[in-house]
């Protein structure tokens, strides 16, 4: 008796469905494929429109009627005294909410409707921000158009996602590290001072630098508050001013512009060689938050910890 | 070091030694405190912006009736004189460009995420996510230039002529809302399908499912709650993008959803105020509020819908 | 333990039916009274997790400077009661206890009583070993630390460490993490910085669960070791291990897994090992169910 041989080799439908399947692949790579490859066009075309004004005066000139020499300088100088202002605004605040939220909020109905609240806000538009910046800062605080006022509204619209990174930090270290203080005898501030900030420090820093990162990019909100202006100084404190806090305020309280502005008013010029300045301030605003993605993610891989 | 047993001795002593007392720890009771506040500033930013947009959307509908307002189809505010605020016109713009993109995201975001989470080699998935979450970190301003210098100049108008194709239209902004909105779809559905447990998967392949069954049938389904919530916050985003838009979309109230037209959306003619010199007080100032109350609304009901999703689909898997 | 239960189910299910039959308050005489003075008095003890009866109607007192073992198969609440003594279970959101616990004759869970005051003067030591990323030096002195204990921090190191049978093997390295120890040791470091806060009793929630028996023996050995100067209560649910380190033991089960746990017999060690009063007891420790 001779046995036939078993055949595993599919056959009608079956062999039509794996066909299927494996064709699907390709559909799905194409699908991921896609957005990867704009990525690489957008930044081929930016480095080929910037070719000509890559030079140092994009960032060491002030604004001019002429695309060759124009530079981005205010607006960077002004973008940084902002995220300065931001991140100190908002850095206490957020990880202040997040060890509340964590560790000593009552599981109640008041917790529930605050993380639902933070969820929101991280959603709510950035322009929004913008309104109540103008309505509060500038107009009911009289801040007018300035640093401050422009470093407050970005402190408010990035103070949920700080939260919400930051909580995440908190619940990644064990609970076993608390009870081990507490069962010394250690207050609830103890246990979270000396035993659970420092581990979820790592991931509270990774969430403020993306958060900062954010800000650095927003541009509606701070044109809602007056940023789009034509500006040929420095914003800000002078260096000298650092010693002597009543000048560094008056300082804080010029009127600024920030670089994503810059760009903006320089791609809607109607004289269209200054694109080729914007995509060159385009290529230092990226660099300066890529630079911070990529601090972040550092950081996130250093301290891994848990 | 001897242990002094003797101060346990006395129980009222003991008793009152283990006694509550807010003054021997002054800096918890401070510190307590100061994170309480801390916990409810979160609650007081909404509660002024909602105070900000409803007392000038107040002023303004007294006078601009509500009917007007909720029916018109004519957003002309700017203009002195012949002023008229239908608020149809704007949403149309929003609308419009929220279709377009989503038109484009979707297969796009939605075949990502299913390609990294079920097809995907590891060592190819931890190159391709970063990547893809890179777009995320792009400021919109660059997006909008993009939509303008390179979606509209060099893509659209040579492919389609320049006659088709205004300068401003609503396709190029949505193209770049579509790419904006790309990460938030496939790595959020891309966690949630991620997430969805092995032996579900092992179960189907066991039936005799294949890879695509699997995906499609089984996995896609389990994950549903996850994509749902990522689709709706991206729609939230691209409801509140403003850049994109006002450079690319034109700043033309328009009752169309034909992509090839330009239209202005909510947030554009909020940044347009913005960028002018309206007086406070007047109508036209004050719409701005109106037309923000209307955003904030609408993002409100999309954000806490998707928030609600989120936690259903951690409750499912974690 | 758990592989035993298993692989005995079949068996001892049946016997464990009719264990948990009704059969509710023990017997008088089944709790005894120790003859040394009392450290912890436990009245109408009972805990609830939510809506569940974890633990109910303990009634039983700890002697001073002996070890006293709680023993019961996993769910009868034992973790739970030792988590009583030090207001643990304070920190479960749902958890609510009632009743009353004296410590010294004083009633920790009076109203006017801080929770951190009871924990700095009560020791515990967890299942699995839970020293902070910090060096060994620093986890020792943490609790002394945070509780403002005055004098020269490191004599209280070199003391609690010596206390705690660490002392000949870190000595040189004090700098170095708590987390570079072995899994005995990084226990042994639990336990002397539990003993560097001055504590007169020290909870240990089954400490030898996550170790070897070679670091088993050692830690046995310490406890025999501390109860000259200290009281101890010990979690296990290693018979053995109780019947090797404890003075008395108590017995716990609960009527069904988590809910509703009770003590079934308490006394000296020796008596509860070879002449039980309660059946269930003697069930239990013969091995006849899990």
């Amino acid at each position: 008796m001779s046995t036939q041989p078993v055949i595993l080799k599919a056959r009608g439908a079956v062999a039509r469905r794996q066909l299927f399947s494996r064709f699907s692949r390709y559909v799905f790579l194409l699908a991921t494929a896609i957005p990867v490859t704009i990525l690489l066009v957008l930044t081929y075309d930016t480095v080929q429109t910037a070719w000509p004004r890559l030079d140092w005066g994009i960032i060491s000139n002030y604004p001019s009627r002429h695309w060759e020499i124009t530079g981005y300088r205010p607006g960077i100088v002004g973008s940084l005294w902002i995220l300065g202002v931001t991140v100190f605004a908002s850095f206490p605040v957020a990880i202040g909410t997040a060890i509340w939220i964590e560790e000593f909020a009552p599981k109640s109905r008041l917790l529930t409707i605050v993380k639902i609240n933070l969820a929101n806000l991280a959603g709510v538009p950035s322009i929004i921000y913008g309104i109540l910046g103008l309505t509060i800062f500038v107009r009911f605080y009289e801040m007018e158009r300035s640093i401050l006022a422009a470093g407050f509204t970005l402190a408010l619209m990035i103070i949920p996602m700080t939260v919400i990174a930051s909580q995440e930090a908190i619940r990644q270290v064990p609970p076993s590290l608390r009870d081990g203080a507490l069962a010394l005898g250690a207050t609830r501030w103890q246990a979270v001072r000396h035993n659970v900030l420092p581990n979820a420090i790592p991931g509270i820093m990774t969430g403020v630098i993306l958060a900062t990162s954010r800000a650095a990019g927003e541009t509606a909100a701070l044109i809602m508050i007056g940023g789009f202006t034509f500006i040929r100084f420095d914003p800000g404190p002078s260096p000298a001013d650092i010693v002597n806090p009543s000048a560094f305020y008056d300082g804080l309280r010029e009127s600024f512009t920030i670089l994503p502005i810059q760009i903006y008013g320089d791609t809607i010029n109607s004289q269209l060689d200054f694109r080729h300045a914007a995509a060159a301030g385009i290529i230092a605003l990226m660099a300066g938050v890529m630079t911070l993605n990529l601090i972040a993610a550092v950081i996130r891989e250093r301290f891994r910890r848990f | 070091m001897a242990l002094d047993t003797a101060r346990f001795r006395d129980p009222a002593e003991l008793q009152r030694q283990m006694r509550k007392s807010l003054a021997r720890r002054p800096v918890e009771v401070l510190v307590i405190g100061l994170l309480w506040a801390c916990g409810l500033i979160s609650l007081a930013t909404t509660a002024l912006i909602v105070f900000t947009l409803f007392e000038e959307t107040f002023r303004f509908f007294q006078d601009v009736p509500f009917t007007d307002f909720f029916f018109g189809t004519d957003w002309q505010p700017l203009i002195p004189g012949s002023q008229s605020y239908g608020i149809w016109e704007l949403v149309a713009g929003t609308v419009n460009v929220l279709l377009w993109s989503l038109v484009i995201a979707l297969p796009l975001g939605l075949g990502s995420a299913i390609y990294l989470s079920e097809y995907a080699d590891p060592r190819v998935r931890r190159i391709l996510k970063p990547m893809l979450e890179a777009l995320a970190s792009v400021p919109t301003v660059v997006y909008a230039y993009f939509a303008l210098t390179f979606v509209t100049a060099d893509v659209l108008r040579p492919l389609l002529g320049n006659d088709n194709v205004p300068v401003f239209n609503a396709l190029a902004a949505s193209i770049m809302l579509a790419v904006m909105i790309l990460p938030t779809i496939a790595s959020i559905s891309e966690d949630a399908m991620s997430s969805v447990p092995r032996d579900l998967r092992e179960a189907a392949y066991g039936l005799g499912s294949t890879r695509l069954e699997v995906a499609i049938r089984v996995v896609f389904p389990a994950a549903l709650s996850g994509i749902i919530a990522a689709i709706l916050l991206a729609i939230a985003r691209v409801v509140g993008e403003t850049m994109i838009v006002a450079v690319a979309a034109g700043s033309t109230p328009n009752l169309t959803l034909n992509p090839l037209e330009p239209v202005q959306t909510m947030t554009g003619f909020m940044l347009q105020v913005g960028l002018g010199d309206t007086q406070r007080g007047a109508t036209d100032y004050q719409s701005l509020f109106a037309v923000g109350m209307m955003l904030f609304l609408i993002t409100l009901l999309f954000n806490i819908a998707a928030y609600f999703f989120v936690r259903r689909y951690r409750e499912e898997y974690e | 333990m758990k592989e035993l239960d298993e692989t005995l189910a079949p068996a001892s299910r049946a016997v464990a039916a009719d264990i948990i039959a009704p059969e509710p308050t023990p017997t008088e005489e089944a709790i005894r009274t120790p003859a040394e003075p009392a450290l912890f008095r436990l009245r109408d003890l009972g805990v609830w997790y939510g809506s569940k009866h974890a633990v109910s109607e303990i009634n039983l007192d700890i002697p001073l400077n002996r070890v006293t073992a709680l023993i019961g198969p996993s769910g009868c609440g034992k973790s739970t009661m030792l988590r009583c003594l030090n207001r643990m279970n304070d920190l479960i959101p749902t958890a609510r206890v009632e009743g009353r616990v004296e410590y010294h004759g004083a009633n920790i869970y009076d109203r006017s009583v801080d929770p951190v005051e009871v924990r700095r003067r009560i020791g515990m030591v967890f299942q699995k070993p839970n020293p902070f990323p910090k060096s060994i030096y620093d986890n020792v002195a943490f609790g002394a630390r945070v509780n403002g204990i005055k004098g020269n921090m490191d004599e209280i190191v070199e003391s609690a460490l010596r206390r705690a049978a660490l002392w000949e093997e870190v000595k040189g390295e004090l700098r170095k993490s708590g987390l570079a120890l072995s899994g005995g040791q990084q226990q042994r470091l639990c336990i002397a910085r539990a003993l560097a806060v001055q504590p007169d009793v020290i909870l240990m929630d089954e400490p030898c669960s996550a170790l070897d028996p070679i670091a088993t023996l050692k830690i046995e050995d310490l406890i025999r070791e501390l109860v000259q100067n200290y009281t101890i209560i010990i979690v296990t649910h290693n018979m053995q291990q109780a019947a090797r380190v404890s003075d008395y033991t108590a017995f716990m089960l609960a009527a069904e897994h988590g809910v509703n746990g009770r003590l079934v017999e308490y006394g000296p060690t020796t008596e509860i090992f070879t002449n039980p009063r309660e059946k269930r007891t003697e069930d239990y420790i013969t091995g006849r169910f899990g």
